[in-house]
């Protein structure tokens, strides 16, 4: 494969062809804050928390799915980049209820994470406070709507690693909800194999193990890309 | 089918047509208003005189919907107006020196002298309903042209040097993107025809369809011949019956003639057209949403590249124009991309269909040169507004801006338009008088938005959502000016970060109300209030 250089925030970098922005930047040490990517799915482009600039391109891309080309300029932490990645945090928290004192995730929760790497003290924005389900039906995980960001890893999870795709998105805009199967309770999925990789897989207190308390809910999602790389290189 | 039986097809029909002809117009405008029973009514008066010289023709929208049903009756041209089943026999009987009871309208008004008419030349003419009305008016003999006698690489030479650019709103160049699907690989490629047209207020698409389907399949398979695909789809909204059942039977006529199909005109070339019945999200006239659609997923856009010229339905190099970009190959090809380069302004050529709605006098559906002027189309051929003054013209739906009075001498053109904050879009061009507090418009598209969001991205989902909260908060007097400047803010950032063109042109209508009505948010704003912001 064909080595690419080109330079991140002044620094001269390679990558290879094919490449994101994003790889090749964690390559060079260079840290993107991202939320929907996940290592071992398909990348969606869908928070734009990695959005970054590229001369002489009109629009900012995101880092996960655009790939580096050759002599190409990016820059991943101006002053507009990081105004934008702290309204999209806090168009977040106001858009559900996110009340970390009491999260299952408090303290390991990768939306706690980025709100305190881009110093969010506060929100601006009116909180929504819409009234969310919390599903507790299945035998050992449940799902806390008030939690979801929607960033569809568990969705990805389940579909591309497990095969079974239980998981999908319902409904348009703000009411859109992550469901199972043909959203039936969790625990009356007929398709749900209980094997935790959505549990792994999500980034907030969303999706939880069931009798776990405040800060207890601590996981490696990066274990999800350990699985595909051993499932890839069997043959 | 060859050449000679497709001329004699249109000369019979035309040998078959009695000397007057009264035309009514079943399109669905009229329609809601009786047009199926008036017309029924014509047919029976027609009969009850026992002339041999009259016939009744359903046609298509003849433009002036707001003042319909429309009849006119040939040769000589006579136009009624708000026709009800009633006055029927008395339109017989005019013929013949009675007086008709329906009232007159004016075929020389500007609304009608005042168009340019290419994609809608037969509309209001011939019958929708019958391939062979169509063909008389010398329909299928671009494809014929096309297939014996240009080389693919010749039609995308002739699109190109039309100038012909994309009326679904961007006004990409066509010819160019005919050249990159030609260019790409596949094992096979597709062509797609996007009739999902949501924009509230627009019905350019809709009245394209339902008046001459035939051109736009016309279109369309000149375009697969262009790019080397053999299977077409056509996306059209659920929302429009009458224009799915047409178009069903244009594919079945044109199936039944061998203009569409397998080995069309004995040229070995093949193409199908399907239709894909969208269920009328928005979203889904986006055209990565729309395939991921044709496909049967869920109606959601994803990131460009890869573009669907590149990787389209099923991964294929597709090739995805609007219904009236298609409308215009066959007079492209039938006249020469040098006549369609003489027909408007530098950066835009040919015409474009605009949705006339609002307060206006007469609203409807026309068709003028690029570069006529707001004035020339809202105050010479829309009447002006009733009682009041025109207040702004808003373009381009939700995606677009409104444009106050003062700029109305602005040439309706994709780069003037663009440059007074708004955007030609697909055609919608909503009049709006004194009356109208433009917050409550932003405010109506917000929501409008707000709802058709997928959902996907953050910045659209949470950011529309915010900004509709916050002109709720602006329209109950009780923002402060500190709160507007955060809403512009918003606004910027949802425009530069949202990953489809809902998002990232939602904020449009509140940033040109903005620029041209500041004052109008201004005086809803509570100087001495102080709103503490949200506290984690
Ligand atoms: C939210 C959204 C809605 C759209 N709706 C339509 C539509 O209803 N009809 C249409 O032709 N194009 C629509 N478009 C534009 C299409 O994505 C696409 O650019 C167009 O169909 C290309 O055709 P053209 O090159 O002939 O204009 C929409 C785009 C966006 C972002
Ligand atoms: S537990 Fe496994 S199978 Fe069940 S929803 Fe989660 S990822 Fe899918
Ligand atoms: S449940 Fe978790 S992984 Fe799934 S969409 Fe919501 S936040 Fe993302
Ligand atoms: S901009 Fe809006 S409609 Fe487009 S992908 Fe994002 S959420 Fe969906
Ligand atoms: S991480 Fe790239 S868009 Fe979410
Ligand atoms: S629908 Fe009859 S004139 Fe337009």
């Amino acid at each position: 494969m064909a080595a690419r250089t080109f330079t991140i925030n002044d620094q001269l970098v390679s990558g290879r062809e094919g490449e994101t922005i994003l790889e090749a930047a964690r390559e060079n040490g260079i840290y993107i804050p991202t939320l929907c990517h996940l290592d071992g799915v398909t990348s969606v482009g869908a928070c734009r928390m990695c959005l970054v600039e590229i001369e002489g391109s009109r629009t900012l891309r995101p880092a996960c799915v655009t790939q580096v080309v050759e002599g190409m300029v990016v820059h991943t932490d101006t002053e507009r980049l990081r105004n934008y990645r702290r309204i999209i945090i806090e168009l977040l928290f106001a858009e559900r209820n996110h009340i970390c004192a009491v999260c299952v995730a408090n303290g390991h929760c990768e939306l706690q994470n980025l709100a305190i790497a881009i110093g969010m003290d506060h929100v601006r924005f009116d909180y929504a406070f819409p009234v969310c389900e919390v599903d507790i039906s299945h035998g050992r995980f449940g799902i806390d709507h008030n939690r979801c960001v929607l960033c569809t890893r568990c969705v990805r999870v389940c579909d591309e690693v497990e095969g079974v795709h239980t998981w999908d998105i319902a409904g348009r805009g703000a009411d859109a909800r992550v469901i199972t199967d043909m959203r039936q309770p969790w625990g009356e999925s007929t398709s749900c194999t209980s094997c935790g990789k959505c549990l792994l897989a999500c980034p907030t207190g969303a999706i939880f193990r069931r009798g776990a308390t405040v800060s207890e809910m601590e996981r490696d999602p990066t274990k999800i890309a350990f699985i595909v790389a051993a499932r890839d290189q069997r043959w | 089918m060859d050449l000679s039986e497709l001329i004699e097809i249109a000369e019979h029909e035309r040998a078959s047509r009695r000397s007057i002809r009264i035309r009514c117009c079943t399109a669905l405008g009229c329609q809601s208003a009786g047009a199926l029973s008036l017309k029924q009514r014509l047919e029976e008066a027609a009969t009850e005189v026992e002339r041999q010289d009259i016939e009744v023709i359903g046609v298509g929208c003849m433009g002036l919907c707001g003042n319909g049903p429309l009849v006119m009756v040939d040769p000589d041209g006579v136009l009624y107006e708000h026709v009800r089943a009633a006055d029927a026999p008395s339109i017989v009987a005019a013929l013949d020196g009675g007086e008709a009871t329906a009232p007159l309208g004016d075929p020389q008004h500007p609304f009608f002298t005042g168009q340019k008419r290419i994609v809608l030349e037969h509309s209001g003419i011939i019958d929708p309903e019958r391939i062979e009305s169509y063909i008389a008016a010398g329909g299928y003999q671009a494809l014929y042209h096309v297939l014996h006698e240009m080389t693919p690489a010749d039609v995308i030479d002739v699109i190109t040097r039309s100038g012909l650019r994309g009326r679904g709103g961007a006004g990409y160049p066509t010819g160019l993107k005919w050249a990159t699907v030609a260019k790409s690989h596949g094992n096979r490629k597709f062509v797609v025809c996007n009739a999902d047209e949501g924009d509230p207020g627009a019905f350019m698409d809709r009245s394209i369809i339902e008046s001459d389907p035939h051109k736009v399949l016309e279109g369309m398979a000149i375009a697969a011949y262009a790019v080397g695909a053999d299977q077409g789809y056509v996306y059209v909204r659920a929302e429009y019956p009458l224009a799915i059942q047409r178009l069903q039977k244009a594919i079945a006529q044109a199936r039944r003639l061998g203009v569409l199909g397998a080995q069309i005109f004995d040229a070995g070339f093949t193409f199908r057209v399907d239709i894909r019945v969208g269920a009328g999200a928005f979203v889904c006239g986006e055209e990565t949403a729309l395939m991921a659609s044709i496909e049967g997923r869920r109606g959601q856009p994803r990131p460009r590249p890869p573009y669907p010229a590149e990787s389209g339905l099923w991964g294929q190099p597709t090739l995805i124009n609007n219904v009236e970009t298609y409308a215009n190959i066959a007079p492209i090809i039938r006249h020469g991309a040098e006549w369609f380069a003489s027909i408007g302004t530098e950066t835009s050529k040919g015409t474009k269909v605009f949705a006339l709605t609002g307060k206006i006098r007469h609203t409807g559906l026309i068709e003028v040169p690029m570069g006529a002027t707001l004035r020339q189309i809202v105050e010479e051929m829309g009447g002006g507004v009733p009682d009041g003054h025109v207040k702004a013209v808003q373009t381009g739906g939700p995606s677009g801006g409104c444009i106050p009075a003062t700029l109305l001498d602005t040439p309706v053109d994709y780069e003037s338009v663009q440059r007074v904050g708004s955007i030609m879009g697909s055609g919608g061009m909503v009049v709006m008088d004194d009356a109208t507090h433009m917050v409550d418009v932003a405010h109506f598209y917000m929501e409008f938005c707000k709802d058709e969001s997928c959902g996907k991205c953050i910045p659209c989902r949470a950011g529309t959502a915010q900004m509709l909260h916050m002109l709720d908060v602006i329209r109950a007097g009780q923002a402060t000016p500190a709160d507007l400047e955060q809403l512009e803010q918003l606004c910027l950032m949802v425009k530069e970060t949202s990953l489809c063109g809902l998002g990232q042109s939602a904020p449009n209508p509140v940033l040109s109300t903005l620029k041209y009505f500041r004052a109008e948010y201004e005086a809803l704003l509570n100087h001495n209030a102080d709103r503490a912001t949200t506290e984690p």
